[in-house]
């Protein structure tokens, strides 16, 4: 037997094994490399079509960063819990709307409600590539003076809203004040 | 009811491909006739039934039965009737159900023109192609129903094509794609036949270069088609971005390219047997790979996969099953064979091996860019995702030592080759061809390197053809005596590898020479662009089927001369709420002049982007060229013949040529 015709075999092996990990893995466990940095310079369009907006949009207060598209399933889920944040606890949301088509994103809003202040539209992925964003919903906490304080990946629901993103908002409204 | 047909014929079909996979395998395994002959009617019974159930689905959109699920979401009453019958392959389910028609279709081709080829064989390819069916049936069925119904709540309208896919272009690009990739499954299936049946000899390679070679200009033509479509639709001009989608398409097209060359030697020579046999196998398993990459999401988003686990896991588990099979086929059968032919470092076989591990070195290094996000997502190290400057490096690189030897090969002989001899042979066109492209570039006098470069290769290309032209006549009474006595396969060799050369042309040409003017106008002002003046007269609200547009007027002046007028569109389509641009275009051989139309301003004034785009139509026009030479060497008679003359000489390594 001629070993080496077995090695396209277990090349293909171990693509296979990388994979099945992509599928089953937690993405949710990874940090940010950009916790306590600021946010990265950017100037993109806001999704309503209007101004330009920049990284000093992003002070003043402390803030919610949720990046979201209408291609991922998950954000649909994410949606109405966002929309209760907003009208209910008075959470402020700035959007950052993911390698999408803005027509699809405003007409998204449109129809689900709009829970955000503002959208930056980042079309071709840019600003989303110099967060480390892995894909969407992500959701960063941002604090008065446009630094990053924590990374959260995955659908905000009640319990990880109360368990781990309220807690951080709660400090830095409290240092702020 | 006829949704429930439809599924019913899914279903059925998914039966009967079940059948048509293990019976005639079996049969040909232990050597009965009965069992194999079941492989034929099987591959007719599946192909009609699935032409029934795509023919349901099509009704579906023609009537607007928004109870379908798929009908609602990617169908409206106000689409025109061409869309809502290409609006059937526009999404997942009804793609998968194309595929999956495709492949019934190569399939009963195969059974129809096989009647020549050994019963083992056709039983085993059938067979084979069976399994492939199995596998893309019961994920429809099991994963992406496209006749799932939404009862009792449906919608009263649908939610409407995505306008980018309301396009010419788009109706036929898919099919045209898929006939490629799918095709792919024809040499897949011949090449594991072959390793079942321990006979790789010159046979199973002539047998499977005419589909080959067909798939392959499908191929062709579908990539250059997508590529014309992206610029035209897009509205930024560009017709390559290196994206996933682009890139599954693009791999198998380079590994079934070194395909069709290492059968040429397979068949002729009797060397390589065993790196054909693994080509055909990755040709099609990258064809898989890709078509499941795009469809399942997973470059767009790793959460997206995560998010639908079902799908996730099926992809994979089918992909192992395919491919992760027949490399082990490969494994343990490929070992017994024994090249026949025998060759030196230097000769026309070394030159066509090179030039095979390029283009597999090529299709390894996009597979790579195109994986990494998902790689280092699975090692943790980050998002790591390369985009456009990673494959416009790293390809352009590759392409120079593989259009360097295409020229070369030229003056190469079969089996042995002495340097001295070969540069004895060459200098002349060497010379000519470096002097010519410095010429060129001193006129240009703009981005040497890369115009000194493409046009030096593609001259070489040239010249390598002229002197296997000029080689073919050598012994011919006179040049149309020669010419005629050319075979068609000659011919379409000739022309494909012209084609290439004017490809390289236009793309690196449109890559460094474009001109690209980002301006804002007011009605009644006009620009210098290139050679011509550009005159914004004015706006016009028009309104089409299912949208509203607002249409400018520019027209195009050369000196005083009005050429042309174009009429650059911004369209809203009314039930998706999304905006479009239709570029407008004036063609040419030599240059483009692309105008797009952008947002509003204030003051009246308009965003508005203009290119000037010298050489882009070479791209296509090569691809075409190429698709010709492919489609003129299958309708060479030799390939009749030669099956006719299969039966009498299998297992026997022909020795043609």
């Amino acid at each position: 037997m001629n070993r080496q015709l077995f090695i396209p075999l277990l090349v293909f092996v171990a693509l296979c094994v990388l994979l099945y990990q992509g599928l089953s893995m937690d993405p949710r466990l990874l940090p940010s490399e950009l916790v306590d940095e600021p946010v990265p310079a950017f100037s993109l369009p806001a999704l309503d079509g209007g101004a330009t907006l920049g990284a000093e949009n992003l002070k003043g207060k402390p803030r919610l960063l949720n990046v979201w598209a209408t291609w991922c399933p998950s954000c649909y889920t994410e949606h109405p819990y966002l929309l209760t944040l907003a009208k209910e606890q008075g959470v402020s949301i700035v959007g950052l709307n993911y390698k999408d088509e803005p027509a699809k994103a405003r007409d998204y809003l449109a129809r689900l409600g709009n829970p955000y202040e503002t959208v930056i539209s980042d079309e071709p992925g840019r600003l989303g590539i110099d967060l480390g964003v892995y894909g969407a919903p992500e959701t960063f906490v941002i604090d008065a003076k446009g630094v990053v304080r924590f990374r959260f990946v995955g659908v905000i629901d009640e319990r990880s809203w109360n368990k781990e993103l309220k807690p951080v908002l709660d400090r830095l409204q409290a240092e702020q004040d | 009811m006829i949704p429930e047909l439809g599924h019913f014929a899914l279903i059925t079909a998914f039966v009967v491909a079940s059948f048509q996979a293990l019976i005639p395998l079996w049969g040909a395994q232990t050597g009965q006739n009965r069992l194999m002959a079941v492989a034929r009617p099987a591959a007719f019974l599946q192909f009609a039934l699935l032409s029934l159930a795509f023919a349901c689905l099509t009704q579906a959109f023609v009537v607007n039965d928004f109870t379908v699920a798929y009908v609602a979401q990617n169908s409206n009453s106000l689409l025109p009737l061409r869309y809502r019958i290409s609006a059937v392959w526009g999404a997942h389910e009804g793609s998968l159900l194309l595929w999956a028609l495709t492949l019934a279709g190569w399939t009963a081709a195969v059974a129809l023109f096989s009647r020549r080829l050994p019963r083992e064989m056709v039983a085993r390819v059938l067979g084979v192609m069976g399994v492939i069916a199995v596998g893309f049936l019961s994920f429809l069925l099991f994963t992406s129903n496209p006749f799932r119904r939404l009862l009792p709540d449906f919608p009263l309208d649908g939610g409407d094509l995505n306008p980018l896919l309301q396009d010419f272009g788009l109706i036929v690009h898919p099919p045209l794609l898929y006939m490629g990739y799918v095709g792919f499954s024809v040499a897949f299936a011949f090449a594991i036949a072959a390793l079942l049946a321990g006979r790789l000899d010159s046979a199973w390679a002539r047998w499977s270069r005419p589909w080959t070679t067909v798939a392959w200009c499908f191929l062709t033509v579908g990539i250059a088609l997508g590529s014309w479509w992206a610029y035209y639709e897009l509205g930024w001009g560009g017709w390559w971005f290196w994206d996933p989608v682009e890139n599954a398409s693009f791999m198998p097209w380079l590994v079934g390219t070194g395909l069709i060359h290492s059968l040429a030697v397979s068949e002729k020579r009797g060397v390589f047997k065993s790196w054909t046999v693994l080509l055909a196998i990755a040709a099609f398993s990258l064809s898989l790979l890709g078509t499941f990459l795009v469809r399942s999401g997973v470059l767009t988003s790793v959460h997206a996969f995560a998010s639908d686990p079902v799908r996730g896991l099926f992809i994979l588990g089918f992909l192992g099953v395919i491919v992760g099979g027949s490399l082990l086929i490969y494994a343990l059968r490929a070992g017994g064979v024994r090249s026949e032919g025998s060759f030196e470092l230097l000769s026309r076989e070394t030159g066509l091996l090179l030039n095979n591990v390029i283009l597999a070195v090529c299709a390894l290094v996009i597979l790579l860019g195109t994986l990494l996000p998902l790689l280092s997502d699975a090692f943790g190290w980050g998002k790591l995702s390369v985009g456009p400057p990673y494959f416009n490096t790293v390809f352009p690189a590759l392409m120079v030592p593989l259009f360097f030897l295409m020229g070369a090969g030229a003056w190469l002989r079969w089996k042995r080759h002495g340097l001295a001899e070969w540069f004895r042979r060459a200098r002349f066109s060497l010379a000519l061809c470096l002097v010519l492209a410095l010429g060129l570039t001193l006129w240009l006098g703009k981005k040497p390197m890369a115009v000194f470069g493409v046009s030096f290769l593609a001259l070489w290309i040239l010249a390598g053809v002229w002197i296997d032209l000029g080689d073919k006549l050598k012994h011919a009474l006179s040049w149309t005596a020669g010419l005629r006595r050319l075979s068609r396969s000659q011919w379409g060799m000739l022309l494909a590898h012209a084609g290439i050369a004017v490809c390289a042309l236009g793309a690196v040409f449109t890559t460094v020479l474009s001109e690209e003017h980002d301006l804002r106008l007011t009605p009644g002002q006009s620009v210098a662009v290139a050679d011509y003046r550009l005159a914004f007269s004015g706006l016009k609200e028009v309104d089409g089927p299912n949208y509203q547009a607002m249409r400018g007027e520019f027209q195009v002046y050369e000196g005083e001369a009005l050429l042309t007028t174009l009429y650059p569109e911004k369209r809203a389509y009314t039930v998706n709420r999304t905006s479009m641009t239709e570029a407008a275009i004036k063609p040419g051989l030599l240059h483009d002049l692309y105008v797009s139309l952008g947002e509003p301003l204030d003051g009246g004034a308009w965003a508005v982007r203009v290119y000037y785009k010298p050489l882009v139509r070479w791209i296509w026009l090569g691809a075409l060229l190429m698709a010709l030479g492919g489609a003129l060497a299958v309708s060479d008679p030799r390939y009749r013949l030669a099956r006719q003359q299969a039966k009498a000489s299998l297992g026997k390594g022909v020795e043609a040529a």
